[in-house]
């Protein structure tokens, strides 16, 4: 009997003591009808050739591990960054009840969202006694100052017009006359995340701008993160570098604080993000950045509509990413950037010279949003790295001609292969035909880690086998310190384990390295 | 060993009558009907004692705005029944989202190659686009279903499991898949199960069960005779391992287990299971329909049993050997009294630990009830519990296990549980990933009821070491005692024990 009171064994260690193996062995032989084990280790093997990542690559209709998820998804971490606003999505609950749990393992917090929980009736007859009804109830439990409804591909599919329908309840008086619904449709079979993102801020903002009157203030400037899993550390850390500045700013969606609550005995359901009272005040922005251009095309289109000076960033991460983006805030403001930022962007620097040695030539494979691949191939690129395989499952044409340019600007580049709207089965046959020395991604990369035995990191939205890493920052010079001695660890790491035998390779476990 | 206690049944009739004032009038009268306190109830015949009733409307549909817990259709069967069937490919039918929310998150444990031989820690997606909406993604499905053969040739069939868009175009995947089925040789199972359809995850299972019988029995020749003492386990998902640790058990009282459904299951155990002598039914409320079936046409008898913790396990073993007569009897007496000592290690060590705490819980279908003696057994007191997705039954089933005074809460909704958690102030909640850090916030201990937390197995003895060990290092962690910054507050009286 291997379990005792003593050294109570979970289920890493108690299925692997004998009686458990000898049972799953029997089950095996017994009941399950397997295939000959030479069969599987046969298709095993065929699995890592060219001629399997050549049928892998030319599939067209089967998407197997994607690397993105859907529009809505987007919507209700874009409206976590606004002051008390519960969202509301209009459609199927099942789908709510997924958002809040695929948040909530990311970021370890609680993530507040309701649904008009609409069935087979409203199918029929449109949810617009559910968006009735609905709205009322939200508003009279969750006291939020704000309402921000989008959809899922249910209300989508039959065409429930979220305009109309918020009317409706207000003149049913589901919520006060002026009280705040702005609305995005955000349709699950069209791009990604990251475009429910988009559509949702610039839904809040057109509901505020909206036939305002606009008067410039000179130097101010709107910053739009765009989908962000590490928005705790990056905006804080964004904050930070502005505040140096002395620059008068605006976060447009700031989800730092409702993703990182304390503990300390009271639930808070809101905390944090954008004031009502500044999202109006930003229309006089003198200009709106973005963070992450692939997350806010049309809501940066739209502050264009309206007068402001735009641009758009790939994620700053690193060094000449954080460079420009320091630049153009000091150009819109003004503001110079002081001598503090300038020495701690020359400590980021000091430690890239002191590791250079270690990073110089390794080979990375790396997926994600598209700003981020962007962000990281860069990054990459300035510690002499070569992003060997560049995926982005929800890339467009546009990312993938940005990428070639950005590739195309460094020797280390030469080599790389842009793959846009590949999955990671894909990329499974990539690593094993064409191998790296690092995977960078998120958590789902773990079973190409196991599968290829390529050292994953994790650096992306999702992660949820790994605690608190979104808590700090990867953008800006202190954030390209954190991913630096993140990719350092790993490669120390693994080479100690290559090196750890005793009396066979152990001459090269160094102590100083 | 049934503790004996009663609960403060006035404290939650109080906080039921408080939340229900704060909801709009249409809503409070339905939500009503869906809040009790459990009352004494009569005795009741062959199922034991009813020490209560719950009187609760469930199974209806959820209000809408008001932060259900509820998930939908495809993840009952997606997610719950089909997905663990490892040998097969499940294609999540319609946009990303679905498939990818809920890859690889119920720890539906399994043997085999994944991506080779197995594939159930996988993400099979058609990823619908506007296209496949406005002209219809049939097309697009046997496209897909010829990629899998050709890409994961090893697969043992197919299901392809719907999300809401399809129901909605008018799609005929039962065509696809029966066409494809002949190409390929191959069983191909379509799977109904639209988010909308339904109120919660409850039809999905339902649908799921239909599938099966309509898709999988009797297509192929199963060349299989059981023997005497063949059973089948229905409804254990084998998540962090509970069908092993209770598969073990079922071993070592003489019984040969033909298939399990469907933690670590493969087809070849689902189409043998009409041959088994008997079905022994963990998860009622998901599998029940496919038992009921079987025994009508198969003349396969099914038995509910319970094995978590050592009061529920014990009887539920001599219940089983009963049904096999005096050999399995004495098996299994044998069987008990070889785990009695670490049962009695367990407590000894343990009980001591958590003597008294209290327990609320809120979790799917089964666990309300199921999970309730093994607390008992460590000494816990539950004052609460409820149900996402119960029936009727269930809550019948609920009096036998529930004291008078309980709260009972079905369907509960986000601002209901967090006012009757702070109302009665638990030592412990037991519920899921989206309940875990408001109540953590609030300084109460928490444990996950659904994936346990990343850690298990629960079920049968091994198990219920497992189950101790988390619940007292979830109360007896001391960072509960640290949420007061001392120069705000006297300081606080953490409750902390070290680990032993």
């Amino acid at each position: 009997m291997p379990q005792s009171a003593e050294k109570v064994l979970d289920h890493a260690p108690l299925f692997r003591e004998p009686e458990y193996r000898q049972m799953l062995a029997e089950k095996k032989l017994n009941f399950e009808c397997p295939h000959p084990d030479q069969i599987v280790t046969d298709q095993r093997e065929f699995t890592k050739t060219w001629e399997y990542r050549e049928k892998n690559l030319a599939r067209e209709a089967l998407v197997v591990n994607p690397a993105k998820a859907c529009q809505p998804l987007g919507a209700v971490f874009a409206a976590a960054g606004f002051e008390r606003t519960m969202s509301f999505v209009h459609g199927s609950q099942g789908c709510v009840a997924y958002y809040r749990s695929h948040l909530s393992r990311h970021f370890k917090e609680p993530a507040s969202a309701v649904s008009s929980s609409m069935t087979e009736d409203a199918a029929v007859f449109g949810g617009l006694k559910n968006m009735v009804d609905g709205l009322a109830n939200t508003y009279q439990l969750y006291d939020p100052k704000m309402i921000a409804v989008s959809t899922t591909c249910m209300a989508e599919v039959i065409g429930d017009d979220l305009h109309s329908f918020i009317e409706n309840a207000k003149d049913e008086n589901s919520v006060p006359r002026d009280f705040d619904v702005p609305f995005a449709h955000t349709p699950a079979f069209v791009g990604s995340h990251v475009d429910g993102y988009d559509g949702m801020v610039k839904g809040i903002l057109e509901h505020f701008w909206k036939g305002q009157e606009r008067t410039e203030a000179a130097g101010t400037i709107n910053i739009i993160p765009g989908f962000d899993g590490f928005c705790v550390g990056n905006n804080r850390e964004l904050k930070r570098l502005l505040d140096l500045m002395g620059v008068s700013y605006t976060f447009i969606q700031d989800a730092s604080d409702q993703f990182d609550t304390p503990s300390d005995g009271e639930y808070r359901m809101y905390d944090g993000g954008t004031k009502i009272d500044d999202v109006k005040a930003a229309l006089n922005a003198e200009a709106t950045l973005s963070l992450q251009h692939y997350n806010t095309r049309k809501t940066l289109e739209y502050c264009e509509q309206v007068g402001q000076a735009t641009a758009s960033f790939h994620y700053p991460l690193g060094v000449q990413a954080t460079d420009e983006f320091l630049m153009k805030v000091s150009a819109i403001s003004g503001k110079e950037i002081p001598e503090t930022i300038r020495l701690e962007r020359g400590r980021l620097i000091d430690a890239m010279a002191d590791s250079q040695s270690w990073l110089h030539g390794k080979k990375y494979a790396i997926y994600g949003d598209p700003d981020f691949v962007y962000a990281m191939a860069r990054f990459v690129m300035e510690t002499g790295g070569e992003p060997t395989h560049c995926l982005a499952t929800n890339g467009s044409s546009a990312w993938e001609a940005e990428m070639k340019e950005l590739l195309a600007s460094s020797p280390f580049g030469k080599d790389a292969q842009v793959w846009s709207g590949k999955d990671l089965w894909a990329m499974r046959s990539l690593l094993f035909t064409e191998p790296v020395d690092l995977l960078i991604g998120n958590s789902y990369g773990k079973y190409l880690e196991r599968d290829t035995g390529t050292p994953l990191i994790r650096l992306m939205f999702p992660i949820f086998d790994r605690h608190h890493h979104h808590r700090f920052a990867l953008m800006g010079y202190q954030g390209g310190l954190r991913v630096l001695t993140t990719i350092l660890d790993k490669i120390f790491d693994k080479l100690d384990r290559e090196t750890s035998e005793t009396g066979v390779t152990d001459y090269s476990y160094d102590l100083t390295r | 060993m049934s503790l004996d206690y009663e609960n403060d049944g006035a404290l939650h009739a109080k906080l039921i009558e408080e939340v229900l004032s704060q909801y709009p009038d249409k809503a409070a009268k339905r939500r009503k009907k869906h809040l009790s306190v459990a009352k004494s109830g009569d005795e009741a015949g062959e199922e034991g004692e009813v020490l209560s009733e719950c009187d609760v409307k469930s199974n209806i549909k959820s209000i809408p705005g008001v932060m259900t817990i509820r998930g939908c259709a495809y993840a009952g069967s997606k997610g719950v029944v089909w997905g663990p069937v490892k040998d097969m490919v499940h294609i999540s039918h319609g946009p990303v989202g679905c498939g990818q929310y809920s890859w690889s998150q119920r720890r539906n444990y399994y043997v085999g190659t994944t991506g080779i031989d197995t594939f159930g820690t996988m993400q099979f997606t058609s990823d619908f686009q506007e296209k496949d909406i406005v002209f219809g993604g049939d097309k697009k499905l046997e496209q897909i279903i010829d990629e899998i053969e050709e890409l994961f040739p090893l697969n043992n069939g197919i299901t392809v499991q719907s999300e809401c868009p399809i129901g909605l175009i008018g799609d005929d995947t039962e065509a696809v898949s029966r066409n494809k089925a002949k190409e390929h040789e191959k069983t191909i199972v379509p799977v109904r199960c639209e988010g909308f359809r339904g109120v919660s995850q409850s039809l999905g299972h339902h649908i799921a069960n239909d599938s099966i019988r309509d898709w999988v029995f009797e297509k192929k020749d199963v060349e299989f005779e059981a023997g005497p003492y063949e059973v089948n386990v229905i409804g254990d998902y084998n998540i962090g391992g509970d069908a092993w640790a209770s598969r073990i058990l079922l071993e070592e009282i003489g019984l040969r287990v033909v298939g399990n459904w469907s933690g670590d299951a493969t087809l070849a155990e689902i189409e043998r299971a009409p041959k088994a002598k008997l079905n022994l039914i963990h998860c009622y409320r998901s599998m029940n329909y496919i038992c009921r079936h079987m025994e009508e046409k198969y003349g396969v008898a099914w038995m509910e049993y319970n094995f978590f913790g050592p009061s529920q396990i014990e009887a539920s073993l001599r219940k089983i050997a009963k049904h096999f007569g005096p050999e399995i009897e004495e098996k299994a007496e044998k069987v008990i009294a070889k785990y009695r000592p670490l049962v009695d290690a367990v407590i000894a060590k343990y009980r001591p630990r958590l003597e008294g705490n209290t327990v609320m819980l809120y979790v799917g279908g089964l666990r309300p009830r199921h999970v309730i003696t093994a607390y008992e057994d460590l000494g816990m007191v539950i004052v609460g519990t409820g149900y996402e997705f119960a029936h009727n039954d269930d809550y019948q089933r609920t009096g036998h296990y529930v004291k008078n005074g309980t709260l009972i809460y079905d369907d509960v909704t986000g601002y209901e549980l967090e006012k009757f958690i702070e109302g009665v102030r638990p030592n412990l909640v037991g519920s899921g990933i989206k309940e875990k850090y408001p109540v953590q916030k609030m300084g109460i201990p928490f444990r996950q009821m659904h994936s346990w937390d990343y850690s298990g197995p629960y079920h049968g003895y091994d198990g219920f070491a497992i189950f101790a060990r988390d619940v007292d290092l979830a109360i007896n962690n001391p960072v509960w005692g640290l949420y007061q910054a001392p120069w705000k507050t006297s300081p606080s009286h953490g409750r902390a024990m070290a680990a032993e």
